[in-house]
């Protein structure tokens, strides 16, 4: 997807111009929230523990994740997979153009990723004559939008069906005006099977990596990972090097705790197990560090990587309901996004961390207890500490600080026709008064209440 | 028991009724109050701005100021767990620490260490309950609606005990109002739109007064309601606990 | 350096030191009263077909009158699903299989490339049928790994009723790009 330079509050701001779309996609993701506080439900008192447990696993896979990133490359091998390795985004990339220009594929079918979009594996290919084909219908829709992902889970949960129904009448030829999701999803079907039976080489996200048996899983609901590795030639696998776990029957725990937290279902459709390749096919598997092994060692912060992209955390943000994925400018968006993102760029990425209120739902929810609100605030001092603060707001904490540790000035500048009125710490940034924009400001009081406790009950 | 009182710089400046409130309620149940003169701010909006370590100045003041009590009580969840969670004294590194043990919300005070079970109190109203997350998640004051764990509120226990007091269900029982400090004004657009959708679900209740433990969400809520004009109170739940 | 060997390195220097300890996962073997009842619910709710049969004549039978088209299978009664290019399925109305077993918690059956012949054959076919044993039933996932234990498979996956999407404004619709139903049928021995 293309990177903007426009940060979270102008493009939330402008997303807010249009409040019934607002509430739509405020109302849409809601729902999603509450199917999975049902499924949850159906778990009762072990959900919690699941968590706990899921959380636990995944320390563990950071205390050890080079020991097993071995076992796994090992096993991996042994099973016929060949493996391969990628410091980077450019380097993943070029791996994989590599391996299709090695058995002379121009074409190349492709399911959900968040990888693939994290390194604008698309565009890459696309520049070096690869024509790729997102079969997710979420991300097929929003591939012939020419827009990223707004959400990991749901990538074209910002598109109303009106405007799906006129990018297929457009693309694929659909009835003008004919918006029936069940219309629309029958004419994708049909466009997408015909690229399945043709593509020689298919390349699939990694939900889970096994450590112990060299085999990973792929979770979809629609079929497609499946539909494209079975009928192609070539599977390459791309995976995030936090994508391991250690024993095949940790997956009970993840599995379980994975399609509850993302949409409510107690599993997705297909749990596909890829152990080995098919008689007469390849397998590869790339495995991507791009800034992993930096946030590994970043200790408020590597917790991140337990991540399982679940979208819950989304799903639940206020912030995000309200201000669609694409205010995050990050392919990755919502909390977990806004505290992997400063890893990857501090300055490009500096307003994420600003981009919540710390409400804490978001901590909440997260199936292997990220402590993602904790992070927010942490990245905060950290884009303080590394120089990323504009000099206007260092200015102004530097002031509210001063007047807010010396009791005589707080006072005073408190009587001074109620100083904090128009300087409170929280009217800090440089904009002329926002807090008026559509909201007054409490009366001012005639005395403060220390002024009414000298008055009244000091003798 | 010698109860402190502690009072955020905002309550101070602009909500003294809230102060009285609280200062009276907890004289009404028995406590001997003091409230320490010198006292500002807990430091809270310049760390949540990424500036904690500009927050020393106020941490040495708070922690002058409230050394002698046996426990400190701010009605404000928020300030309550900023204090709980960073308070930290290059002075008296040990104080500090123990201090943060001692600081409560006025809620999680009534309930936890007064055990009250019984009020005076008479509000008849129809009454919202805006559950801040700071004081919800943060200091455990209600149970969560993400997690799987039994019911329970303090700020609805209390409320249950006012007389004729009529406190609705919410639809979405704990979603932010949308403040978060800074974020009030950073992020305009999106704070504006949450306070918004928050206040819709108390209208769309009927509710006539809308409280909470926290008056700086209410704050951010108030501001809303008298740009639109609206008929709907905000009172604190240290006035409503107080009123008779 | 390779980025092999640059990435491990980094790790290496990177990743905490402390023990983490693997959780026990047993607390979570609860046993289930009625596992065929759960299961049943459960399928029925994300969109599958449960139906007691009893026996494989009577399922061939309900099969053969539900479906036209071409139906192929791993069990006898109809034509045999080919071992050759996965391609060949393109075509094929209904696909017959027999699961290994299945978990009464999310609905799902599990099969692998043994019981598949073709990896292809669970996903290409308009639609899905699965046979299965009423004692194959386990309740949840931990039983269910428990089951595979270290079975030594290529392809392995679980099903949890027919391919589906919400993609569209969360609209529930049923048949993605892979079978649009899937019908389980379940053999009372
Ligand atoms: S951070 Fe947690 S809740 Fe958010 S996507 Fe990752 S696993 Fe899910």
């Amino acid at each position: 997807m293309t990177k903007t330079l426009a940060q979270h509050p102008d493009l939330a701001d402008r997303f807010n111009r249009d409040e019934n779309r607002v509430d739509w996609h405020d109302q849409t993701l809601w729902w999603v929230r509450q199917k999975r506080d049902r499924a949850a439900h159906t778990l009762e008192t072990d959900w919690e523990a699941l968590r706990q447990a899921a959380s636990d696993i995944k320390d563990n896979v950071l205390a050890n994740l080079a020991d097993y990133l071995e076992q796994f490359e090992r096993a991996a091998q042994a099973n016929g997979a060949i493996v391969h390795w990628a410091t980077d985004a450019a380097e993943h990339n070029r791996i994989v153009l590599g391996l299709l220009q090695s058995v002379g594929a121009t074409r190349m079918i492709k399911s959900k990723s968040m990888l693939t979009e994290e390194c604008d594996l698309n565009d890459f290919l696309a520049q070096n004559g690869i024509e790729v084909i997102d079969t997710d219908l979420g991300e097929r829709i929003i591939q012939l939008a020419e827009e990223g992902p707004s959400h990991i889970v749901m990538p074209c949960i910002h598109k109303k069906k009106e405007e799906i129904s006129d990018l297929f009448h457009e693309h694929l030829g659909t009835e003008a005006g004919n918006a029936d999701p069940q219309y629309l999803t029958e004419a994708a079907r049909g466009h997408l099977r015909d690229k399945f039976l043709t593509r020689k080489a298919a390349l699939t996200g990694v939900n889970f990596a096994i450590a112990e048996t060299g085999e990973f899983v792929v979770c979809t609901n629609e079929g497609n990972a499946d539909m494209g590795a079975h009928l192609a030639d070539i599977h390459i696998a791309c995976m995030g090097m936090e994508k391991i776990i250690p024993q095949r029957a940790h997956l009970g725990v993840f599995l379980r705790l994975l399609a509850r937290s993302a949409t409510g279902q107690p599993i997705t459709t297909y749990s596909s197990h890829f152990r080995r390749p098919a008689a007469g096919k390849a397998l590869h598997i790339v495995i991507v560090d791009n800034g992993r092994s930096r946030q590994l060692g970043r200790e408020e912060f590597r917790n991140s990587l337990k991540c399982i992209r679940c979208g819950a955390c989304m799903n639940t943000c206020p912030v995000y309901r309200r201000s669609g994925g694409h205010s995050y400018h990050n392919a990755v968006g919502g909390p977990i996004g806004a505290i992997l993102a400063p890893n990857l760029d501090m300055h490009q990425f500096a307003d994420l961390p600003y981009a919540s209120t710390l409400c804490g739902s978001c901590s909440n929810v997260c199936p292997v207890k990220i402590n993602i609100h904790e992070q927010l605030y942490l990245w905060r001092q950290e884009l303080t500490r590394s120089g990323h603060a504009t000099q206007g707001k260092k200015a102004a904490m530097g002031l509210a600080a001063w007047v807010l540790s010396n009791p005589r000035i707080y006072r005073l500048a408190g009587k001074m026709g109620r100083w904090a009125m128009r300087n409170l710490p929280f009217s800090i940034n440089n904009r002329f008064n926002p807090w008026y924009k559509q909201r007054e400001l409490p009366a001012p009081p005639k005395a403060s209440f220390r002024e009414w406790y000298l008055k009244n009950r000091v003798k | 028991m010698k109860v402190g009182l502690f009072i955020p710089c905002y309550v101070d400046q602009f909500y003294p009724q809230v102060g009285i409130a609280t200062l009276e309620l907890l004289e009404k149940l028995g406590c001997e109050v003091g409230f320490p003169l010198q006292q500002t701010c807990c430091g809270q909006p310049m760390a949540n701005s990424g500036f904690s370590h500009l927050s020393s100045g106020c941490d040495e003041n708070f922690v002058q100021n409230f050394r002698d009590f046996d426990y400190i009580v701010g009605p404000s969840g928020s300030c309550v767990l900023h204090i709980k969670e960073h308070l930290h004294s290059q002075a008296a590194p040990a104080e500090a620490d123990q201090m943060r043990l001692r600081v409560y919300e006025l809620c999680e005070f009534l309930i936890d260490v007064l055990k009250v079970a019984t009020l005076s109190a008479r509000f008849p109203q129809r009454v919202g309950l805006h559950q801040s997350c700071h004081g919800q998640r943060g200091l455990f004051l209600s149970s969560m609606s993400e997690r799987m764990e039994p019911g329970f509120s303090k700020p609805g226990q209390l409320l249950g005990m006012v007389q004729d007091l009529d406190l609705v269900e919410l639809t979405r029982g704990d979603e932010c109002c949308g403040f978060g400090g800074t974020f009030s004004v950073m992020e305009e657009a999106v704070s504006v739109k949450m306070g918004k959708d928050r206040l819709a679900d108390h209208l769309k209740n009927q509710v006539e007064v809308i409280t909470g433990a926290d008056m700086s969400c209410l704050m951010h809520l108030e501001g809303i309601l008298r740009r639109q004009n609206s008929p709907v109170k905000i009172k604190h739940i240290a006035e409503i606990l107080n009123a008779n | 350096m390779s980025s092999r060997a640059e990435i491990l390195a980094a790790v290496r220097k990177n990743q905490p030191s402390s023990p983490a300890p693997l959780p026990d996962t047993q607390k979570f073997w609860h046993e289930v009263d009625d596992v065929y009842a759960q299961f049943n619910i459960i399928l029925s709710g994300i969109g599958g077909k449960v139906l007691e049969i009893k026996n494989w004549e009577a399922g061939q039978e309900y099969l053969k009158e539900h479906f036209n088209g071409r139906i192929v299978s791993t069990l006898e009664g109809f034509e045999p699903l080919p071992e050759s290019d996965p391609h060949a399925l393109a075509d094929v109305e209904l696909c017959v299989l027999q699961a290994q077993f299945a978990v009464a918690e999310n609905g799902a059956i599990w099969i692998t490339n043994s019981a598949l012949r073709q990896r292809a054959a669970a996903f290409i076919p308009q639609h899905l049928a699965v046979l299965l044993k009423k004692s194959d039933i386990v309740p949840t996932m931990h039983h269910a790994y428990a089951r595979i234990g270290s079975a030594d498979y290529d392809f392995g996956v679980f099903i949890a009723g027919p391919s589906k999407t919400a993609d569209i404004e969360q609209s529930l619709v049923l048949g993605a790009h892979g079978p649009r139903t899937m019908t389980v049928l379940v053999l009372n021995e």
